[in-house]
């Protein structure tokens, strides 16, 4: 062996200096980071700074590209946005009001959560500042989003962005096949069409098959409804056994591998939107507010019917995103300054002369529907719009009375477990692994647990 | 080697190499092109491979808020990564060059302390940084982070300085070095390499950490994927702004990824020691 | 450690109090880290198994009450679980076993005489920096999609055009993408391994007439062996926890096929909100993978035992 020397002039700096330097640096920066604490950092003492936890949709970026303008207006109030998936929020926001860590000072909620948490005493009630401001107009609410966001005849959450559920197709390409659509079709005129016009360049329809309470189950469970079945009857016994979801199911599935697109048991909105622009496929099922996300082809070709029937008519589903608070909050005047400038009437007309009329957030005030500009821009799906959700009913979503509210989810805290697993399932049939039978079976079994905690 | 004259066999192994090098890169490149698309032409079909590349999406990202985002995640990993050095240089040599009695159990110790997933200890962590004022504040992503990596640290720290003949620590002691000497003079330059890949596994760990940094924080103390994953929207086409936000998120670790590569250089070590 | 009987050591003093400082002297290097691991690791998990004698609902205020072993006799019978530990002993043996091998083979071509080695290196490097989210989502949706997709668009042509990988194959294609993510972290570990050779060894080797593959499996492996067993070893106990790209590609599903222990733990911790329940299978899983881990390290891992320094 040979001599090692120690100390080698000629031997490199083990760390180079930038390198050192830049890390150095930066260890400054940590320590005063750590030293400021981190949290409420302010700065100006008058100032109040709320925190926004909201889901990422297109009508939430817009309130962040417009709080400028609210800031001008109202320069004591600060407005931190936290933009997230729609999962991540709800876990986030449903941790931090269950546990009242107190980091977010206004959350979106959809309603889901509404009725739940005013039950439990979680949320804000927002009557007593919707009554001191004369401008809020709450009867120009949707009457279906109203209905839904209130609890014991108050509003705990005001609706900042709504949908339902209809069907859009390409005009040209269903006229192709000699094929019209009626603007009430029933599902079975649906599937015929889709087997009508399905290629091998061109499926017929696109609907959700990625598993999910809010995703596959979403339009599924509407057509379940309308085919006659619910979850649980109104003594909570499961009723996933039934012939109607079994025939729901089975129609669902079938419609799907027979005419649907390929990997449907990934697809969710975004998939769908994209086979739907892209001309894969002539028809799509899902959410009032896909039409505005509509190009080329797909946006000048589309007729836009009502969310097709069997047996129970409006079939539509509901769902709106809301702007709630915590009933232990300590900011609440800032936070409902907020809320309502962002759900006011003067928003709207904000957002159409600064973004563009067609970005107005749909599905809240009826009001939105009358202004020509809106009408203008919106085009022949607005009408379709406001009309699904103020025929959607969370109250009665279902042929037979059931003893829950939702139409396209049952509004129970356990229906975000119940619904992933059982949507799962579906995708297995999907996916052709499992039979509707041994889903449904296993979707029963699971339903029945839930069901006898409500009992 | 013969001035000139290039070996074919270096020749076939490059080709190999730079093969295999582009199919692991390929997927990194298609989302580098995803961002210079438009929405449209990002979710075609068919894929759009042809296209004029544009900024518009890169420039919607960065008109966000994103430096606090960045700055954030920059903070919480790079002292995360200096902790697990400072702490765990000195624990790695301990168990590898002077090993303490039950060096297997204390070793031992150390990676079980990463068999309890995250999601079991999550909320009664929560309430507790809740109870200590510790929610928001970076300082925690930075305790977190190095918990995280410590146990790795010390485990790879160990296994370099495995590598180091125990002659020169003879000759470091015959000529009177006390253990700070021995530390910083010998052992350090002489696992170079190895404290670069550790400290860039535990930096690329600490900046892509998503699920601790989403609980714990919400406005003053997110971090870079906190911005990232803010782009996936439920309504509406996101993937090339998805694209580009990543490719932006990435960046600053590409960049440590290069700055450790000249530590990674042969004959840095090695060679001068002779 | 130097022997005292061993080969020109230092003289020792042999009186006994001396010789506990120096045992102190030794540990003390080791405390900071000990501390600081016990500290922030151990509470947290007392707190673990605290909340798992308990029942508690966080979207049910008020249920939280004592319920002793309940939680885990509710596991003994638990179809969920038993899908999640086989999903996750499935998951991380074929993703470490793969990406080793591959790392093996990629740290070896970089470390011999190809052009553009730093470039190579840098850019092969990129899997493991991207966000595992952002990751598998450019994966599920812009590669393997069948409907708008780049690879079932370049494989039309082999009549793979509309399969879908995601749903009808989807550990496979979990795998894949973990493997795509870790065989870099490997390549970095052995790579820095094999920089630590010496090359007078080599030299010597070659001069002796040994070609490139004998002296590789004759020297460079055997030395190269604990990197790899440390790359392995490392790399379970971060595979195992995989949970950013399942919930991206698969949600765990179609039914339970890719659901791993902590894929399940969210389910019940973050969608049930079962804080009790959660617990209770975290610690199954610590026991479980201690179990696994005490075994693996005294049978199979060389850089485990702690060899007298020569």
């Amino acid at each position: 062996m040979r001599d090692r020397k120690l100390r080698s002039p000629n031997r490199q700096r083990a760390i180079s200096r930038p390198t050192f330097t830049v890390v150095l640096g930066l260890l400054i920066a940590l320590v005063g980071a750590a030293c400021s604490g981190g949290a409420g950092g302010g700065g100006g003492g008058a100032a109040t700074t709320i925190t926004v936890g909201a889901v990422d949709n297109p009508s939430m970026a817009d309130l962040k590209k417009l709080i400028p303008d609210f800031q001008s207006s109202h320069p004591s109030i600060k407005v931190n946005i936290v933009t997230l998936p729609e999962d991540q929020i709800r876990q986030q926001v449903t941790q931090d009001v269950a546990t009242q860590s107190g980091r977010f000072d206004l959350f979106t909620i959809g309603t889901y959560e509404v009725p739940l948490w005013a039950k439990l005493g979680w949320l804000q009630d927002l009557a007593p500042y919707i009554a001191k401001d004369s401008s809020y107009a709450p009867d120009d609410l949707i009457p279906g989003i109203r209905t839904a966001l209130t609890y014991n005849n108050d509003l705990y959450a005001v609706p900042f962005y709504g949908e339902s559920s209809m069907l859009m197709y390409r005009k040209d390409l269903l006229a192709a096949k000699g094929v019209t659509m009626p603007d009430h079709p029933t599902w079975d005129q649906v599937a015929a069409a889709a087997q009508k016009v399905n290629s091998s360049s061109v499926n017929g329809i696109c609907l959700r098959g990625l598993p999910g309470w809010g995703e596959q189950l979403a339009p599924l469970d509407t057509v379940v409804n309308t085919f006659g079945g619910r979850w649980f009857d109104t003594s909570w016994n499961a009723q996933l056994n039934s012939p109607a979801w079994h025939d729901a199911l089975t129609f669902y599935v079938n419609l799907l591998k027979t005419a649907g697109e390929p990997g449907a048991g990934n697809a969710g909105f975004t998939e769908c939107l994209n086979a739907y622009n892209s001309g894969k496929v002539a028809m799509w099922y899902d959410a009032t507010v896909a039409a505005s996300f509509f190009t080329g082809d797909a946006a000048t070709n589309s007729g836009y019917a009502y969310a097709p029937t069997k047996i129970k008519d409006w079939s539509g589903w509901l769902w709106a995103w809301t702007l709630a608070m915590g009933s232990a909050s300590t900011k609440k005047d800032a936070a409902w300054t907020f809320a309502d400038w962002a759900t006011s009437k003067a928003y709207a007309q904000l957002v159409g002369t600064k973004l563009g009329w067609a970005r107005v957030s749909p599905g809240t005030r009826t009001s939105t529907y009358s202004i020509p500009e809106y009408k203008a821009a919106a085009g022949a799906f607005a009408q379709v719009t406001l009309d699904s959700i103020a025929h959607a009913d969370v109250a009665h979503p279902t042929v037979d009375p059931v003893p829950y509210i939702g139409v396209q989810y049952v509004d129970i805290t356990e229906f975000q477990q119940l619904g992933d697993q059982v949507s799962q399932e579906f995708a297995k049939v999907i996916a052709g692994n499992e039979t509707v039978d041994q889903a449904l079976q296993k979707a029963q079994a699971l339903a029945t647990t839930v069901g006898q905690a409500h009992k | 080697m013969v001035g000139g004259r290039i070996p074919v066999s270096k020749v076939v192994w490059s080709v190999v190499g730079w093969l295999v090098v582009f199919i692991f890169f390929f997927p990194v490149l298609w989302m580098w092109l995803e961002s210079l698309k438009t929405e449209p032409q990002a979710a075609s079909s068919p894929p759009t491979i042809f296209f004029a590349p544009t900024l518009a999406e890169f420039q919607e990202v960065l008109s966000g808020d994103f430096p606090p985002f960045f700055i954030n995640s920059a903070v919480a990993s790079i002292g995360s990564t200096l902790l697990v050095l400072i702490l765990g240089l000195p624990a790695a040599y301990a168990l590898a060059i002077r090993p303490v009695k039950r060096t297997q159990d204390v070793l031992f110790f150390f990676i079980s302390t990463r068999f309890l997933p995250f999601a079991a200890s999550l909320v009664p962590l929560y309430l507790l940084a809740r109870d200590l004022h510790l929610l928001d504040n970076i300082f925690a992503l930075v305790l977190i982070y190095t918990t995280i990596n410590l146990p790795l640290g010390v485990w790879l720290l160990r296994s370099f300085l495995l590598e180091i003949p125990p002659e020169l620590f003879e000759a470091a002691r015959v000529d009177g070095a006390s253990f700070g000497t021995e530390l910083w003079r010998i052992v350090v330059p002489l696992i170079a390499p190895g404290i670069a890949a550790t400290s860039l596994i535990c930096l690329i760990f600490s900046w892509n950490e998503f699920f601790y940094a989403v609980n714990f924080t919400s406005s003053v103390a997110a971090t870079a994927p906190i911005f990232l994953v803010g782009f996936i929207s439920g309504r509406g086409l996101f993937y090339a702004k998805l694209a580009a936000a990543a490719t932006l998120a990435s960046l600053p670790v590409l960049m440590a990824g290069w700055i450790a590569q000249k530590q990674l250089i042969r004959g840095l070590t090695m060679g001068a020691v002779k | 450690m130097i022997s005292v009987a061993g080969s020109g050591g230092v003289r020792e003093p042999t009186a006994a109090s001396v010789a506990r400082r120096a045992a102190w002297f030794r540990r003390l290097p080791l405390l900071p880290a000990f501390v600081y691991v016990i500290l922030l690791t151990q509470i947290p998990f007392a707190l673990t198994i605290y909340y798992s004698l308990f029942s508690w609902n966080l979207l049910k205020p008020g249920s939280f009450r004592f319920s002793g072993a309940d939680n885990y006799t509710r596991l003994v019978t638990d179809e969920s679980l038993r899908t999640a530990v086989f999903n996750t002993v499935v998951l991380t043996i074929s993703v470490i076993a793969i990406s080793v091998v591959l790392g093996l083979a990629v740290a070896s071509l970089l470390n011999s005489e190809v052009f553009g080695k730093g470039l190579m290196r840098t850019l092969m490097i990129a899997p493991f920096l991207i966000m595992p989210t952002a990751g598998a989502l450019i994966w599920k949706d812009t590669l393997l999609n069948p409907l708008f997709g780049l690879l079932p668009y370049v494989f039309t042509p082999f009549g793979l055009g509309r399969v879908d990988w995601v749903n009808k194959y989807p550990m496979v294609t979990v795998v894949a993408v973990e493997v795509w993510r870790w065989t870099p972290f490997m390549m970095l570990i052995i790579l820095a391994g094999l920089q630590s050779q010496n090359p007078e060894v080599l030299e010597a080797a070659r001069v002796d007439g040994a070609n490139a593959f004998q002296s590789f499996r004759r020297i460079t492996l055997p030395l190269v062996r604990p990197f790899i067993e440390l790359g392995a070893l490392l790399g379970s106990l971060f595979v195992v926890q995989t949970f950013d790209s399942i919930f991206m590609l698969t949600y765990g599903g179609p039914g339970e096929d890719t659901t791993n222990l902590p894929f399940l733990l969210y389910i019940v911790a973050f969608q049930g909100f079962n804080i009790g329940q959660a617990s209770a299978i975290g610690v199954v899983a610590v026991i479980l993978t201690t179990i696994v881990a005490t075994i693996g390290l005294r049978t199979m891992f060389s850089i485990f035992q702690v060899e007298p320094r020569r």
